[in-house]
């Protein structure tokens, strides 16, 4: 509205300082054509609807100079030296199309093998034997109807053909079942140990994504307001105000749980769908393939709100994630971390020693097996 | 064959204790509140199955308007008027909530259910098997009045707190914790109770068909003698009393949760919310077999009636009905493959799911073939049972799809789910209602209904519903969750096309209420066998309406395997 109004004004002003500072940037190959104008992003300035839920979600304090602009070669979006911002709204990948007929492209290797297995395998099948009972019954009513066969045959059985259909479909069911369970062998491999981690939590009616990893910041994803989604190019019903960034290309450890009541947490592009259960970590692994924002929508009836609790997965590459981390006060796995601007996971009173609450030690702790005295 | 009415009529002069009339029938109160006449409570569930269809009807249509458009429209102003006061943005989307549930438990306790076990197995087994009533008249009696309660006090509920506004917002499934700690107010209370006493009704009416079948069938009708419909019911009790306890069990765990301080399903006690999804769909699945198995049995008896040939592969056909009913019961957690299960289970609930695709194609494929060579009329009934054979077929192969549990992830509470199970359902079983409506309405009536009518009434209700839901595989495939009041404005097409479908098929009910009025007010007087000599059970023996008692001299089924007609084939009779 009018902030977003205010903030594209002086952005028109910002695209030739964006061209310098992108020449001058390390990366190479990072094509962008000078003087045109950048498509609007979103104003990286105070979150738009200001939510008392909203922690530690103050947006990127990255510069609005840098605006990724799609391009032949491999831009990195969003890409400035050093900063992030978040992908505008031609970088939308994963969102549904007017008047589709068919699952949204996919852009994992999963996604890939199950549209194939529905395309190549199932659609088929299925409408082959549509076709076959319709022209079955279609030739029934041509050939036997009273006029044409005014005498009906007595035959009741013939083991034969009795045999066939049911040997034939179970044939086909085989057929069917060999890349289904191979596909679920695939979803169901586990990530490698140095995977990214993210937790994410279903609340009424909101998103919530914790990076354990990181510093265990979280962010909190409320959908956009129709006029507020409209004003960023995003479509309404789906476009959120603090995205789950991921890096790109990586597999990535996925943890749902539920805060309140069941929700489920999908991404039709990315074929995932998993469901957030309060008491029950749910754990799966995904993989984007190609930067870009991937829509989806809360799965499982959760009340009032069910229908207003989208999700937006923003994939960027590795640098540019870790970029956005450090944004979030979050740490990158192996740095030194800064002075952590996020309070550090609550440890339990026991386990600090002399502490109150811990307790006194078991008799059998001699002076030399007690902690910090092995040799 | 057929023989005349006389034979079958209670003997003539004999003084029966109690209110009756000259004709033997009790006074109005007394025949229609304390009935122990398995036709007339027949009547009563048709009744109120027709009733209660309406209302579930308008709520779809209410349902359809609201989605034809992105944004809302409608949705404040029902809102508004079940809550009171002004238009809530919160309150209506409750709405939204209580509108889908009462949709799904309107159609499934009480349209199809009472119309395909308590409206036409009560009426036709114990004529089909020869039996002068059901094992346990006044029981039936009691499920009747008891179903009719469980929708009073569903209806209840509307009218009480249930979360954010008046009504119970739980969909169908009342998973907790929405169902629990999600909806404060008495409510959901109501809408459980409803269930406790449709479920009761449904076990004691299981009890009694599986009592009368298998001891109250005429000499020398074996069970593999028995009409197809018959063992659709027989199949159709046993899967109802063994499954039915498991929801009562599930949902008296939600209301103990819920008011009596119990954690069941709160993990926060030690509970699990999965439980109830176990729970519920160790019911669930048998239940949707149960909503369909007699319509199976009512289309066997339409295909033989109308080519004029008995059906094809005759026990491949009843134990085809059992192997359904049996894999039916280990094949649940398809409906949970979202949850978070390990992968062995997934694999499991896959193939096992997929099994069933087996005895349901022979039954398919049986009908096909009882047609091949038969000498087919076109009259209403068979119209309709065409059309349900090649729709179930469209609905029963999504659901191969949706079987395949990493396929399943990607169109799991989607509109592709709604497009499968309407097409099973709004497509299979209300065709094969009206199609066994059409079938027996002049038995029931004595009234001969318009065939013109009813032919319009199908293909406009064909043509409406096809376009209700056929797009809805499209929006599912593209993303669109179920249960929602609204939708981004790419989902626009298609919901509009599904919403112009639903005026359609408003349009064809028309013809069929028309129908109705014009068989009672002009339709000619019914004879007893009015289909011609493919009609060879029982039911066509005995005159339209059959007399208020029949059977008392029960009829004796000879073999007729040597004889050359071709009407003595198993599942046929002939009585003397």
């Amino acid at each position: 509205m009018k902030f977003g109004e205010n903030a594209r004004k002086w952005l028109h002003v910002l695209p030739l300082v964006a061209a310098a500072l992108a020449l001058s940037a390390p990366q190479a190959g990072l094509a962008q054509p000078a003087g045109s104008a950048p498509p609007p992003t979103e104003s990286s300035a105070a979150a738009p609807a200001a939510d008392a839920r909203s922690v530690n979600v103050e947006d990127a304090a990255a510069d609005p100079a840098a605006t990724a602009q799609p391009s032949a070669t491999e831009a990195a979006p969003g890409a400035e030296a050093g900063g992030y911002t978040p992908l505008g709204p031609e970088w939308i990948k994963g969102a549904p199309e007017d008047g589709g007929l068919t699952f949204q492209q996919q852009y994992s290797e999963d996604g890939e093998y199950a549209l194939w297995m529905h395309d190549i395998v199932l659609m088929p099948i299925i409408t082959a034997v549509s076709l076959l009972v319709l022209a079955l019954l279609l030739w029934v009513v041509v050939r036997y109807n009273r006029r044409a066969n005014p005498v009906p045959s007595k035959t009741s059985h013939n083991t034969l053909i009795e045999v066939i259909w049911t040997a034939v479909p179970v044939i086909i069911l085989v057929v069917i079942a060999i890349p289904s369970i191979t596909l679920l062998a695939r979803q169901y491999e586990s990530p490698p140990e140095d995977a990214l981690t993210v937790k994410v939590t279903g609340y009424q009616w909101y998103w919530g994504y914790t990076y354990p990893d990181n510093g265990g910041f979280e962010v909190i994803s409320n959908m956009l307001p129709e006029e507020e989604a409209e004003a960023r190019g995003e479509p309404s019903h789906l476009g959120a105000d603090n995205r789950m960034v991921v890096p790109v290309g990586e597999t990535i450890r996925v943890q749902v749980t539920g805060a309140d009541v069941i929700h489920a947490f999908a991404v039709p592009s990315l074929w995932f769908k998993i469901d957030a259960v309060p008491g029950r970590l749910n754990e799966r692994t995904m993989f984007i393939k190609e930067p870009g924002i991937y829509y989806g929508q809360c799965s499982e009836l959760c009340g009032a709100r069910h229908g207003y609790m989208p999700i937006a997965v923003e994939a960027v590459p590795r640098p540019q994630f870790e970029a956005w981390l450090r944004s979030k006060g979050g740490t990158v796995a192996g740095e030194e971390a800064a002075a952590p601007t996020a309070a550090p996971l609550q440890e339990p009173e026991s386990s600090v020693e002399g502490a109150p609450g811990a307790g006194a030690a078991p008799d059998d702790v001699t002076e030399a097996t007690a902690p910090g005295n092995e040799a | 064959m057929a023989t005349t009415a006389d034979t079958f009529q209670a003997h003539p002069g004999e003084h029966h204790a109690g209110e009756h009339g000259a004709d033997h029938k009790p006074g109005f109160f007394a025949r229609w509140f304390m009935s122990t006449n398995h036709k007339d409570i027949g009547t009563l569930y048709l009744i109120f199955a027709i009733f209660a269809g309406i209302i579930g009807g308008a709520i779809s249509g209410l349902m359809r308007w609201e989605l034809a458009e992105p944004g809302l429209q409608i949705l404040g102003q029902v809102s508004a008027y079940l809550n009171g006061g002004d238009m809530d943005f919160d309150k209506s989307l409750h709405t939204w909530n209580v509108l889908i549930t009462a949709h799904g438990l309107i159609m499934v306790f009480f349209v199809v259910m009472p119309a395909t076990m308590g409206g036409f197995g009560n009426w036709f087994v114990p004529l089909m098997i020869g039996a002068p009533d059901m094992a346990f008249p006044r029981m039936n009696n009691v499920a009747f009045w008891l179903t009719l309660a469980g929708f009073i006090s569903l209806m209840t509920s509307a009218f009480f707190p249930g979360g954010t506004g008046m009504g119970a917002g739980t969909g169908w499934t009342v998973y907790a914790p929405l169902s629990t700690s999600g909806s404060i107010g008495p409510s959901v209370d109501f809408a459980i109770f409803s269930l406790h006493l449709a479920g009761a009704a449904s076990i004691m009416s299981a009890i009694n068909f599986i009592t009368t079948i298998f001891n109250m069938r005429a000499p020398g009708m074996t069970l593999h003698k028995m009409p197809l419909f018959a063992w659709s019911v027989l199949v159709t009790a046993f899967l109802l009393l063994l499954a039915l306890p498991v929801l009562a069990a599930a949902i008296t765990m939600l209301i103990t949760d819920r008011n009596f301080g119990t954690t069941f399903f709160d993990a926060r006690g030690g509970g699990d919310p999965v439980l109830y999804q176990h729970l519920f769909w160790f019911f669930g699945h048998p239940e949707v077999y149960i909503m369909i198995i007699p319509g199976f049995g009512m289309i066997s008896q339409i295909v033989a009636t109308f080519s004029r040939k008995p059906v094809f592969g005759y026990l491949g056909m009843a134990y085809a009905m059992v192997a359904i009913g049996v894999v039916g019961f280990i094949v649940w957690a398809h409906h949970m493959f979202t949850v978070g299960m390990d992968v062995n289970t997934k694999m499991y609930f896959t193939a096992a799911t997929m099994v069933i695709a087996v005895p349901t194609g022979i039954k398919i494929f049986s009908w096909i073939a009882t047609m091949w060579g038969g000498s087919l009329e076109f009259r209403s009934p068979l119209v309709w049972a065409l059309g349900f054979i090649f729709l179930f077929t469209v609905g029963g192969v999504t659901g191969v799809v949706l079987a395949n549990g990493g396929v399943d992830d990607n169109l799991h509470d989607t509109y592709y789910v709604v497009a499968h199970f309407h097409y099973v359902l709004s497509l299979g079983a209300v065709f094969s209602l009206f199609a066994g409506f059409y079938y027996w309405f002049p038995k029931m009536s004595g009234r001969m209904h318009s065939e013109l009518l009813s032919h319009l009434h199908f293909w406009v209700f064909f043509i409406g519903v096809n376009v209700i839901f056929f797009p809805q595989h499209f929006l599912g495939m593209q993303g669109m969750p179920r249960r929602y009041p609204d939708y981004t404005p790419a989902f626009e097409f298609w919901n509009n096309v599904s919403s112009v479908g639903y005026v359609i098929m408003a349009v064809s009910m028309l013809f069929f209420f028309a129908n109705m009025l014009y068989a009672y007010t002009a339709g000619r007087k019914a004879p007893a066998n009015y289909w011609g000599e493919g009609a060879t059970t029982l039911e066509w023996s005995l005159s339209s309406p059959p007399p208020y008692h029949q059977f008392e001299t029960l009829p004796v089924i000879e073999d007729h395997h040597s004889h050359h007609d071709a009407i003595g084939a198993p599942g046929t009779a002939t009585a003397h």
